[in-house]
């Protein structure tokens, strides 16, 4: 899998779509990347398109494991919080994510997101949807449907020079 | 009273080694410490101007129980505020009590309130201790914070005192800490102590009149690597944090110390020694405070005056402590 050309893709769908005729939105587009993956893709997205601001949505404080693992589940919120710098409130949210699996981290990222205000819409694009759903989510586009057993976890890496891989870890037990 | 475990211990710690209660800061590792600094990080968050909803669903469906059975206001509104932002479901318990026969109506009490569901306990009690007791109590899947007990410990003002330190001074190592006041009756002192020693602060300093630091606390601290001062003048020299502490008249015989202006005369945080700290130094006080007693009006509302900063990163300390024992 090359997640730089899956980048490119987005990107690509993005230029040519919501952000063909910036100028011209009646309803204002902000990218809302879910830590840490997703909001690596905003950071870039948001240079790329010559964004001035990018959001990064942290989904800890709702995650739906934390009865079974404890405030260890909400460990990765301290490196990266949520941070909208922008108003919510009737605005057009594009979540973005690196990878699309049960969509658990979608359920959570909405409530997060609706604690900030009432958005007019809400989109999900990621660079790779795995399918393998447990809840009623979907995304409204991914560079890549890919297919990898239960047992495997897909994970984005980011190299100094903003470069984007994809690694395929064996999921722990 | 009756015990199904040892009383004497002070076990925190479940068997996994995770923390279940919170009772004392003395012993605690410094992993743990940082642990809940971190924690309370994330919650600091929850109260960002633009959050519409500060409120996160993390103890829902849980029962706090606020046992006071010491006045309090600080305290008990912020573990209070600290509860409900977890979604938490809170009783406040104020329950009056006198010195005697507290053993068996206490652990009546408990038993009762137990029965009624409780997941957690936030316990004041005059007693030192007590809290220890009702977490050797307990059931193991009920949870036990003190919040502060005679004059023990006080965890959760210990915690947010050194959070406020390190967010306005960050590295712990290197600061020098002047407490000023009744170190003698002050479980925030002791809290404080045992969290910046463990944290590896090596200069800490405690001031007071030789009535409130007697020969005996003077030689513990001193054991602990504090130094001992009876002049606010000697102690406070190039301080980068002045704590402040109340006079605790409910704890002490008549004439201890001296009272009021007098003392203000001689152990009151004042300009001209405040000026003998460092020029950046930050002045805290745990509260309840009396201007003109311990700490001059003009200081408390001063530029380096951080008390209210206290209050407010206290709320996300006992967010932390909370979601913390509750999940263990």
């Amino acid at each position: 899998m090359n997640a730089e050309a899956l980048y490119r893709d987005l990107l690509k769908h993005l230029k040519g779509g919501l952000f063909q005729n910036a100028s011209h939105q009646t309803t204002p587009v902000y990218l809302a990347g879910l830590a840490i993956g997703g909001a690596w893709l905003a950071e870039r997205l948001a240079l790329d398109l010559g964004l001035t601001q990018y959001g990064v949505i942290n989904v800890s404080f709702h995650r739906d494991d934390y009865a079974e693992k404890g405030i260890r589940a909400i460990e990765t919120a301290s490196t990266m919080p949520t941070k909208l710098p922008f108003d919510v409130n009737h605005a057009h949210i594009v979540l973005l994510d690196d990878v699309l699996l049960t969509g658990r981290t979608v359920r959570a990222a909405l409530n997060e997101l609706f604690d900030f205000g009432r958005p007019a819409k809400v989109s999900l694009m990621v660079l790779a949807d795995r399918g393998e759903r447990e809840l009623p989510v979907s995304a409204n586009f991914a560079s890549q449907t890919v297919i990898l057993p239960e047992s495997q976890i897909l994970v984005l890496e980011r190299n100094q020079d903003n470069q984007f891989s994809f690694v395929i870890e064996e999921r722990n037990k | 009273m009756i015990n199904k475990k040892n009383s004497s211990t002070t076990d925190q710690f479940n068997k996994e080694g995770k923390l279940t209660h919170l009772l004392t800061l003395e012993g605690m590792p410094k992993e743990q410490i940082l642990y809940i600094l971190n924690t309370a990080k994330q919650f600091v968050s929850v109260a960002a101007p633009n959050r519409e909803v500060k409120k996160v669903p993390l103890l829902r469906g849980k029962s706090v129980f606020n046992l006071f059975f010491e006045n309090s206001t600080r305290t008990r509104t912020t573990f209070e505020i600290a509860a409900n932002r977890l979604s938490a479901d809170v009783i406040n318990l104020d329950i009056p009590t006198s010195s005697t026969s507290k053993g068996e109506s206490l652990i009546d009490t408990i038993d009762n309130l137990v029965a009624m569901q409780a997941d957690i306990f936030v316990v004041r009690h005059n007693i030192s201790r007590a809290p220890i007791e009702i977490a050797n109590h307990v059931p193991d899947y009920v949870h036990v914070i003190n919040a502060g007990d005679g004059s023990h410990q006080h965890p959760t003002q210990g915690l947010l005192d050194i959070y406020t330190m390190r967010h306005f001074k960050k590295d712990l190592s290197k600061l020098s800490v002047a407490i000023i006041g009744d170190i003698l009756h002050s479980r925030v002192a002791k809290s404080n102590i045992h969290a910046l020693t463990t944290m590896g602060c090596n200069d800490i300093r405690a001031i007071g009149p030789e009535s409130l630091l007697p020969s005996d606390l003077a030689r513990d601290l001193s054991s602990l690597g504090v130094k001992i001062f009876h002049k606010v003048e000697d102690g406070i020299k190039g301080a980068d944090v002045v704590m402040t502490l109340r006079i605790q008249k409910e704890r002490m015989e008549q004439g201890q110390v001296p009272e009021g202006a007098a003392f203000f005369k001689q152990f009151g945080l004042n300009q001209e020694r405040l000026a003998m700290a460092k020029s950046d130094a930050i002045v805290m006080h745990p509260g309840p405070m009396n201007r003109g007693v311990e700490i001059d009006s003009t200081i408390a509302d001063g530029n380096q005056s951080v008390i209210l900063n206290q209050v407010t990163f206290g709320i996300a300390i006992r967010m932390a402590v909370m979601s913390i024992v509750a999940g263990n």
